[in-house]
């Protein structure tokens, strides 16, 4: 029998140990993409983002003409090795380490050989970034050295529409939200109650359901390919669960503050703004959050509201096109995936404590 | 010095004349006027103006948080000018006004005007009753769609649980639970269309004489495999390749919510049916997801109809090709690529048929509470 120290110590092992592997085979696919993004198109194209990995490889010594004599139907010996022509075809390992290969046909060819050695040190380049980035056009050095101009894809430009799209889209519905919250908390008028079920009932309402009426709205409005409607939309839609989980926090601060305010003479108005306010900021912020990234890597709504109009283009907007226009470049669609990822990892590894803290409130209720 | 008394007292007058109710009449319409112009002004030098990209998002960007401020605070400033009597009914619908307003145009009302959509042809002009319905679920395209949410459900939500409540166990006794959530949670932060991107990058196929540059291909050969196209071949098993996306993303969801709430069952509890001498596996099963029953449940729901609405990863990685259309891929197609309104606002009529019993189960949640 095992003793128990033993046995715990089996456990332990075996909880990290597949830990560790869950945790491996999560990673591998981002760490995959933020390496290919620094390599070149040549090498991306050739062999696995694996391969600048330390690894060995087998790295061609010389080159020898076919030995004369050998008979490419019989048995051969080349270099001390004995083989038929199919075996050397696919590479005889020699006793001493290196690697013999028949490169071409029976009659015409030469004699490979290889030594196995460790790789370091692979080529990375900031081209790719380059590339996405730029505007109109950038220009790229090829390795023989000569100047090629090629079109940029303008990644700079969405990601200054990504932000004039996200931080309103982020601020204007908390904003409208905790008005509304602090209302339905605090205020007392007729409909309260039935407006607060529209609330509920609109929590798990699927957003396909408006994009035709309210498209028929913003072409009548004029309003189609604007900031403005796509600050709507997203206001629209993310309203009902932060007004929700505003609601609840509102309604849980204490009592005796709103009263105490209220005899001193301060309105509701400045009871919201100079209190309220101040005292939800843990609130708000796990909401902007989780707002903000929502937004930031919305592509339905932008796609639906923004259409094809590529001057106001979103970057999730800008990714799939490229992955519909140039699918094979992988050394420009890594790159501008990151791009598209710098943000919201910052923001989500900085900020993970109330993201957490925001989604933890949003799951209390479903 | 007639003269300039006069004028004094005429200086007085005008003051008082603004003091007056007709003066604040007149100033509660002008400052109003005033932001409306400028908002408008604002609205148009947006939508035309030809200013360098960065401006135009600064601009935009005060121009919009600043605005819905402003109409906020102007507003509440008008308000505040009444009679006590109507300042008090008024003010909460300048609290609530705004959000039930926005609900109203872009989800309530939506949903009627859809479903009355739905009941006409492509044109929106001819009534054909059900037909649109009819359609839906006989167009062999469509059985395809369902099928396919159907197999996103079975595998992608469940396997989304399975995996966060496995990881929520494992992290809550391992030594570096932080880093491993934090690692398990970061697909999170990532879009639909990046997630796309890199899965795309992973299922890469090259012809079977060159290297494979997609990870999975590449362990796939080096197991003595022919390369495969993995989004692409045995239909409908494709879609699993898709699925998984979707699990590496919501994993992390699952996971933290799940953490929480082991984190909250009773220490006391655990230990004593360890004294008892149950075995873990016992501990997991019998006191473990009993006791957080109620959080499986809300995590599931959440998951299966999130899952209920995937669009962007099939959009992106196969466009509804090789059989892999979903729901919402077929709405977008009939909506805006095939121009048939009619029966896209069918589709979307269905999307919400199937979130109503999560609709009237969160109702009844909230009805059930005493406090509002």
């Amino acid at each position: 029998m095992k003793s128990a120290k033993s046995q715990q110590r089996t456990r332990d092992f075996i909880v990290n140990g597949s830990l560790l592997l869950l945790v491996f085979i999560w990673t591998i696919p981002t760490l995959g993409l933020l390496i290919s993004s620094f390599r070149t198109r040549f090498d991306i194209q050739t062999s696995g983002w694996w391969k600048v990995l330390p690894h060995r490889e087998w790295v061609q010594v010389e080159e020898l003409d076919i030995p004369e004599g050998a008979d490419p139907d019989g048995i051969m010996t080349i270099e001390g090795v004995t083989g038929t022509f199919d075996e050397f075809r696919e590479g005889i390992t020699a006793p001493d380490g290196q690697q013999i290969v028949w490169s071409g046909n029976k009659r015409l060819a030469t004699i490979r050989i290889s030594d196995e050695k460790w790789v370091f040190f692979p080529e990375l380049t900031l081209e790719n970034y380059g590339q996405v980035l730029a505007g109109k056009t950038y220009e790229i050095k090829t390795s023989s050295g000569e100047v090629r101009t090629v079109e940029g894809d303008n990644f700079v430009g969405a990601f200054l529409n990504s932000i004039t799209v996200s931080v309103p889209a982020t601020i204007i519905p908390i904003l409208i939200a905790a008005f509304a919250a602090y209302g339905f908390a605090w205020m007392k008028f007729p409909g309260r109650k039935m407006f607060f079920v529209l609330v509920v009932a609109l929590l798990v309402i699927p957003l396909q359901i408006a994009l035709v009426p309210i498209l028929k709205d913003y072409v009548r409005l004029d309003l189609n390919g604007t900031f403005l409607a796509i600050w709507l939309a997203h206001t629209g839609f993310g309203l009902p669960l932060a007004t929700y989980l505003l609601f609840n926090y509102i309604k849980g601060l204490p009592r005796d503050i709103l009263e105490s305010a209220f005899i001193d003479g301060a309105s509701h108005f400045t009871i919201f703004i100079r209190l309220i306010i101040p005292l939800s900021v843990p609130a708000l912020a796990s909401f902007a959050i989780f707002q903000f990234l929502w937004v930031w890597n919305d592509y339905l709504i932008a796609l639906v509201f923004i259409g094809a109009k590529p001057d106001v283009q979103v970057l999730t907007m800008r990714i799939a096109d490229m992955v519909g226009s140039r699918g094979a470049d992988w050394h420009l669609l890594t790159a501008g995936a990151f791009v598209s990822m710098l943000l919201p990892l910052l923001v989500f590894f900085s900020l993970q404590r109330f993201f957490i803290r925001g989604m933890l409130a949003g799951s209390v209720k479903g | 010095m007639a003269k300039v008394t006069q004028s004094k007292s005429s200086i007085r007058t005008v003051i008082e004349w603004f003091g007056t109710t007709l003066g604040q009449i007149i100033v509660a319409i002008v400052v109003p006027v005033i932001t409306g112009y400028v908002m408008v002004k604002g609205f148009i030098f947006l939508r035309d103006g030809e200013a360098p990209k960065y401006v135009i998002a600064l601009v935009a960007i005060i121009w919009g948080v600043g605005g819905v401020a402003l109409i906020y605070y102007i507003t509440n400033w008008l308000i505040e000018k009444l009679p006590p009597k109507w300042m008090a009914r008024l003010q909460p619908f300048l609290f609530v006004g705004p959000a039930v307003a926005i609900l109203s145009w872009y989800l309530a009302i939506p949903t009627f005007r859809t479903l009355v959509t739905s009941l006409y042809d492509r044109t929106g002009e001819v009534f054909v009753g059900l037909d649109n319905y009819i359609a839906v679920f006989s167009e062999r395209i469509m059985t395809v769609a369902f099928r396919n949410n159907l197999l996103w459900i079975v595998f992608g939500a469940t396997l989304s649980v399975l995996f966060g409540l496995l990881v929520a166990v494992l992290a809550d006794r391992s030594r570096f639970e932080k880093f491993a959530k934090s690692l398990i949670f970061m697909p999170m932060a990532i879009s639909f269309v990046g997630a796309g991107v890199i899965w795309n990058f992973i299922y890469e196929v090259k012809d079977a004489a060159s290297p494979q540059i997609g990870l999975l291909n590449a362990i796939w050969v080096g197991l003595g495999g022919q390369p495969q196209a993995w989004t692409a071949m045995n239909q409908p098993w494709n879609n699993l390749f898709l699925i998984i996306i979707v699990i590496w993303l919501q994993t992390g969801y699952a996971m933290v919510i799940f953490s929480a709430a082991i984190k909250g069952i009773p220490g006391e509890l655990l230990e004593a049916a360890r004294v008892d001498g149950a075995t873990e596996v016992q501990v997991f099963f019998r006191i473990m997801i009993p006791y957080i029953m109620g959080t499986i449940i809300t995590v599931a729901t959440t998951v299966v109809i999130f899952t209920l609405k995937i669009f962007d990863v099939v959009w992106v990685m196969t466009g509804g090709q090789f059989a892999t259309h979903v729901i919402a891929t077929q709405f977008y197609r009939q909506a805006f690529t095939n121009q048939n309104k009619g029966m896209a606002s069918a589709i979307a009529i269905i999307l919400v048929i199937l979130v109503i019993p999560v609709m009237i189960y969160n109702l009844r949640q909230f009805a059930d509470e005493e406090a509002f």
